[in-house]
């Protein structure tokens, strides 16, 4: 049985973040998978994502895994990803599809006036490219990464957690939102550790080596 | 500290091998993709971009197994564009392990293809790349098929479009400077960049460090693509990062 369980629910580039994870670790058993027996035996699971939320949350009800992601999330190390994370929570502005409810609060869009800058400068939305993380707190995943660390992000959404203590990461676009959320043995990401270089395969093969604990 | 400006090296492709004079030191073949890819990698590229210049169907196969090999090794974002026609070359795209796509001809033909594309994948994975021509002052002209064929539409008002249809990114190339390598055009830039509110690539014209840096504080660029000062081993990416950081640009160390 794998050691690694990457949820394959239908939605787009899964491979990137299943190689990544086999650079890190050579020796893990890690597979792709939609089988809800494979994922209730791994001892990881990663739960990535991109595209739209109600999107994302149609083909994981669709595909009959939300009960076992909710499971995975309750009982083992869980990662989630982008859109992988954005799912955790009760409700997105991208739609009416409700998430999984894991965590409690919303996933909201950037404000288009928020993105004004006084310098006259208008950013841009999608945030795209690479922004400095701050560590909201230790965490066993940001061992070994410098706090501020650039990761790269491609996202018009992020999530507003309604408990502050698990936010893990904040980044500035141009106010601080929640870029990084830990509970018990949940560590999920706006950024894509699977695509920011060293920084990104550092936190990768920290979730490997986690024990789940906080 | 905010959102680095990001430096985007392209690659032209063909039949799965890098084509156009990549001349690194010590490159055991310069034609090998994944080389290629790596050795930017190391230097500190933010993303790279590949080219499929013949983009033939019989072909296409090759550029899937090129993207698998280097998504496999390289793990930063990649940008695929040539011959992106339906929403299927996209799905094989990025199951490849492309992170963007570039529609253009296909884009212009149907235009369709941007709110299937952005519906099924997202925004952010899908660019619109804009081949534009000066037509007259401040007004420039779309172009297809690599620059060959006259649209007879409008570039600003086109960028407008594919954004409102979903397109996430715009990589803009300006046809009277490509490979002129006397600096972007900084006034198209300027224009596009103004007239949406997705982030702009800047491409076409780079000669030197200092027109990367004029792309971003002139042109107001979010990214800046090049491709011959880096393959002929002019510049180094670090180089060129260092040239942004000295003009008091964000970038990634």
């Amino acid at each position: 049985m794998p050691a690694i369980a990457v949820v394959d629910y239908g939605m787009g580039n899964l491979r990137s973040v299943a190689k990544a994870l086999a650079h890190v670790a050579p020796d893990e058993h890690i597979v792709v998978t939609a089988d809800p027996r494979v994922i209730r035996a791994a001892d990881r699971v990663v739960l990535p994502g991109q595209s739209a939320m109600p999107d994302c949350m149609r083909c994981l009800d669709a595909s009959g895994l939300a009960d076992v992601v909710q499971e995975a999330a309750a009982t083992r190390p869980f990662l989630g990803i982008c859109l992988g994370l954005q799912m955790l929570f009760q409700s997105s502005e991208e739609g009416p599809t409700p998430g999984l409810g894991v965590l409690p609060g919303r996933v909201v869009r950037f404000r288009d006036a928020a993105m004004q800058l006084p310098s006259g400068v208008r950013l841009k939305v999608p945030h795209m490219g690479w922004s400095p993380v701050r560590q909201a707190r230790p965490h066993p995943l940001w061992a070994g990464i410098a706090d501020g660390t650039r990761f790269y992000f491609a996202h018009s959404y992020h999530p507003v957690p309604k408990d502050r203590a698990v936010i893990a990461g904040t980044a500035d676009y141009p106010t601080a939102f929640t870029c990084a959320i830990a509970r018990a043995n949940i560590f999920a990401t706006q950024f894509h550790p699977e695509k920011s270089h060293r920084a990104g395969l550092r936190l990768l093969a920290n979730f490997v080596a986690w024990n789940g604990c906080d | 500290m905010g959102l680095a400006k990001r430096i985007i090296p392209c690659l032209d492709v063909a039949e799965g091998r890098v084509v156009k004079g990549i001349n690194f030191v010590n490159l055991r073949d310069a034609g090998d993709p994944v080389e290629v890819a790596r050795r930017y990698d190391e230097q500190g590229a933010d993303e790279l971009a590949f080219l499929d210049i013949r983009a033939s169907i019989e072909t296409r196969g090759l550029l899937y197994h090129m993207i698998e090999a280097v998504a496999d090794q390289v793990f930063i974002p990649l940008t695929v564009g040539g011959g992106v026609n339906s929403v299927d070359d996209i799905r094989a795209l990025l199951n490849a392990g492309a992170d963007k796509v570039s529609i253009n001809t296909a884009g212009v033909r149907h235009p369709g293809l941007f709110e299937e594309a952005a519906g099924r994948y997202g925004s952010q994975c899908i660019v619109a790349a804009i081949d534009a021509k000066q037509s007259a002052p401040e007004a420039w002209e779309v172009y297809t098929h690599g620059g060959r064929t006259p649209t007879g539409m409008d570039a600003i008002e086109w960028a407008r479009e594919v954004v409102a249809r979903g397109a996430g990114e715009i990589l803009l190339t300006s046809m009277d400077r490509d490979g002129a390598r006397t600096g972007f055009d900084l006034e198209l830039t300027r224009a596009i960049v103004e007239a949406v509110e997705v982030p702009v690539i800047a491409s076409g014209g780079v000669g030197s460090l200092q027109d990367l840096v004029d792309g971003i504080l002139e042109g107001g660029a979010d990214a800046v693509l090049a491709a011959s000062i880096f393959h002929y081993g002019e510049f180094t990416i670090g180089q060129a990062k260092a040239a942004l950081a000295a003009a008091g640009i964000e970038i990634r160390d």
